[in-house]
């Protein structure tokens, strides 16, 4: 428990870091959103009053700095993001909160499905060892696992959406249809437009999870107490994955939270080239339009959703490790 | 026993590594995966630096041969403005490899000094650097790079090699720090205390030589990030996209739109080269990984050998009872 709460700590002192890490980058640049915006407008007269009136607009002022950062975790507090420059009037909450599930649907999905059968493969390739899958899926794997997202997902998108017309080449659903949750015809363009990033995802994400699990079941299937319950004449599903499988896994769970910002890094990018509608796709096209307040929203969603991903995956450890839930006594 | 015999002990990493260069071919081939790493990479590095001979069309040079298939005349086809991609891949070899190789070095002179740093010193020094260590492993990496370098004033390699160095030192800081942790109070960092060496000289004479081996395949993890991560950069069109390389070739590809048009030419090779070198790289890697930690290879020859000496001696009882009887 003690660790626990000590992690906690961490990840609220990791979560200001971010935080004042996106409050400091676009002040310490030279320009500011509204000199953006209006070099936006090419040309058009601007008066001092349009001025003052935007930037009174985008939040900037001459404060000190220090009362503008009070005055910015003020307005996170508040969910208060500011304004888009591109989607100008909307904010920057609002478009963060029409692509937050689609992003928390795909990268959620496949990064489950990666994990689990990467883990019952690696699983396998290890009781396995020195037999032919144990050859030559490892190779393979690190093949693939060296694939950059991005370009995997341009391959994908060529053979299987242009080339074979398997599926649709991008978007999260079928044009044609309203957004309506409750249709069946919506919610299958749905599904069929997720398929292709998401096995972008999972094949890009798959190889890491399988070689640690199997590197960590080798290194358990060699201790005595796995050689014990084999001689007991234990079932061999039972050593496998009651005995040896259930102490290997915890490698698997701390190489999460490192695996797990490349990932999100790596579904930005499949985002982006199938034109998915989530957060990655915002983020990007934002850079592309020096968006900034959409910028450091889209930094601050991502930032704490690994930073609470990686605190899921520390209560799963402390549950799964009893020397670690033990600690106290 | 056999194990030792016929491959190299994790102990005599360093020396053999230090050892001439007939050696070092000797040990990049004992083992699999090492040779066919290491292969892999001399072929790109030998393209990056000679390459530029083979072709005789300069990679900015356009044509009116515009956007064609693969033929005798353009290896590899050519773009929508004409230049030749077979050009392009081998100049862009250049750049990719020197931005990744840069970002790499300056990484891995990071992660030394703060590893080694947060791992001798302990207390709380380690404590202040631990921390800054464990927030860059936890904030996403490349959406970070992504905010700074579209917030950054300039464009270019450099500040992608800035980039990639400071989004890049943070896991094996970690890791050099746990292993000088483990290594701050054994004897012969006790004797070079008392001799009264200095604080730098026992921190990088004494314990940094002990730790080359993590210390290189560190190195080599940072490069297969630096030239991923530098590709996603330059996709982006977040360096100079008049400078080519592997990453510029995909931005013009997408902005060409290269893919809606069936020009596979023009994307896939960019992106295969990257994936070749990262495997070659990761295979180099896990080869290291293999020889210094014998229990992850796999030895068909000594498990048959311990069935061999098994069966002896389940033999054996029975001569011995054959010669009492």
């Amino acid at each position: 428990m003690r660790r626990l709460l000590s992690r906690i700590g961490f990840y609220i002192v990791a979560l200001w870091a971010s935080v004042t890490i996106n409050f400091l980058l676009p002040r310490l640049m030279p320009g500011d959103p509204a000199q953006a915006f209006l070099a936006g407008m090419q040309g058009k007269s601007v008066t001092p009053q349009l001025l003052a009136s935007l930037r009174a607009q985008f939040g900037v002022t001459n404060a000190p700095l220090w009362q503008q950062y009070f005055a910015y975790l003020n307005q996170l507090l508040h969910g208060d993001l500011g304004v888009s420059n591109t989607n100008y009037p909307e904010t920057v909450s609002q478009i963060l909160a029409t692509s937050i599930p689609w992003t928390v649907g795909l990268l959620g999905v496949s990064v489950i499905i990666a994990f689990v059968i990467g883990t019952l493969l690696g699983i396998l390739v290890a009781w396995r060892r020195g037999s032919w899958l144990d050859s030559l899926l490892p190779p393979v794997m690190t093949f693939i696992s060296a694939i950059p997202y991005l370009w995997m997902a341009l391959a994908l998108v060529y053979f299987l959406g242009f080339i074979l017309h398997m599926f649709p080449i991008g978007g999260g659903f079928d044009d044609m249809l309203d957004i309506d949750w409750t249709s069946m015809d919506f919610i299958s363009s749905v599904v069929t437009h997720a398929i292709l990033p998401a096995f972008t995802i999972v094949l890009g994400s798959i190889s890491g999870w399988i070689l640690v699990m199997r590197n960590s079941m080798v290194t358990t299937l060699s201790e005595d107490y796995v050689l014990m319950a084999q001689a007991k004449g234990l079932p061999t599903r039972r050593v496998v994955l009651s005995y040896a499988a259930r102490n290997a896994i915890l490698p698997s769970i701390t190489s999460f939270s490192i695996s797990l910002g490349a990932i999100v890094g790596g579904a930005l990018l499949t985002e982006l080239v199938f034109n998915y509608p989530g957060i990655g796709y915002a983020l990007i096209t934002a850079i592309g339009h020096q968006d900034y307040s959409l910028i450091e929203g889209c930094f601050l969603v991502i930032a704490v959703t690994v930073l609470a991903a990686n605190l899921i995956a520390d209560v799963v450890y402390t549950l799964l490790d009893p020397r670690v839930r033990q600690e106290r006594s | 026993m056999q194990v030792s015999s016929e491959t190299l002990q994790p102990q005599n990493f360093p020396t053999t590594f230090l050892r001439g260069g007939r050696n070092i071919f000797k040990w990049l081939t004992s083992n699999r995966k090492m040779a066919i790493g290491s292969g892999i990479l001399a072929f790109f590095v030998l393209v990056a630096i000679f390459g530029p001979l083979l072709t005789h069309v300069s990679p900015d040079a356009t044509s009116n041969d515009i956007f064609l298939p693969p033929s005798l005349s353009h290896w590899l086809g050519t773009t929508k403005s004409g230049e030749d991609v077979f050009s392009q891949l081998v100049y862009g070899a250049r750049v990719s490899l020197l931005v990744g190789f840069l970002s790499a070095l300056g990484s891995i002179i990071l992660q030394v000094a703060m590893g080694l740093t947060a791992g001798y010193f302990g207390g709380w020094i380690d404590n202040i650097l631990s921390f800054i260590i464990n927030v860059f492993l936890v904030l996403p990496g490349i959406p970070l790079g992504l905010v700074i370098a579209s917030f950054a004033p300039l464009k270019g390699s450099v500040v992608i090699t800035l980039l990639l160095i400071f989004t890049s030192w943070s896991y094996g800081s970690r890791v050099l720090r746990a292993q000088t942790l483990s290594m701050r109070n054994r004897e012969f960092v006790e004797a070079a205390r008392s001799s009264g060496e200095t604080t730098v000289r026992i921190i990088f004479a004494e314990i940094l030589p002990n730790e080359i081996a993590l210390v290189a395949s560190s190195f080599i993890g940072t490069f297969v990030y630096t030239i991923a991560a530098d590709v996603v950069f330059e996709f982006l069109g977040l360096g100079d996209v008049t400078k080519t390389n592997w990453g510029v070739m995909l931005y013009w590809a997408q902005a060409g739109q290269a893919l809606l048009a069936g020009g596979w030419w023009w994307f896939i090779p960019p992106g295969l080269c990257v994936a070749l070198v990262c495997a070659g790289l990761t295979l180099l890697n896990s080869g290291i990984d293999e020889v210094a930690n014998p229990r992850l290879r796999t030895e068909p020859k000594t498990e048959k050998l311990a069935r061999k000496k098994q069966a002896e001696i389940e033999k054996a009882p029975q001569t011995q009872e054959e010669v009492v009887a």
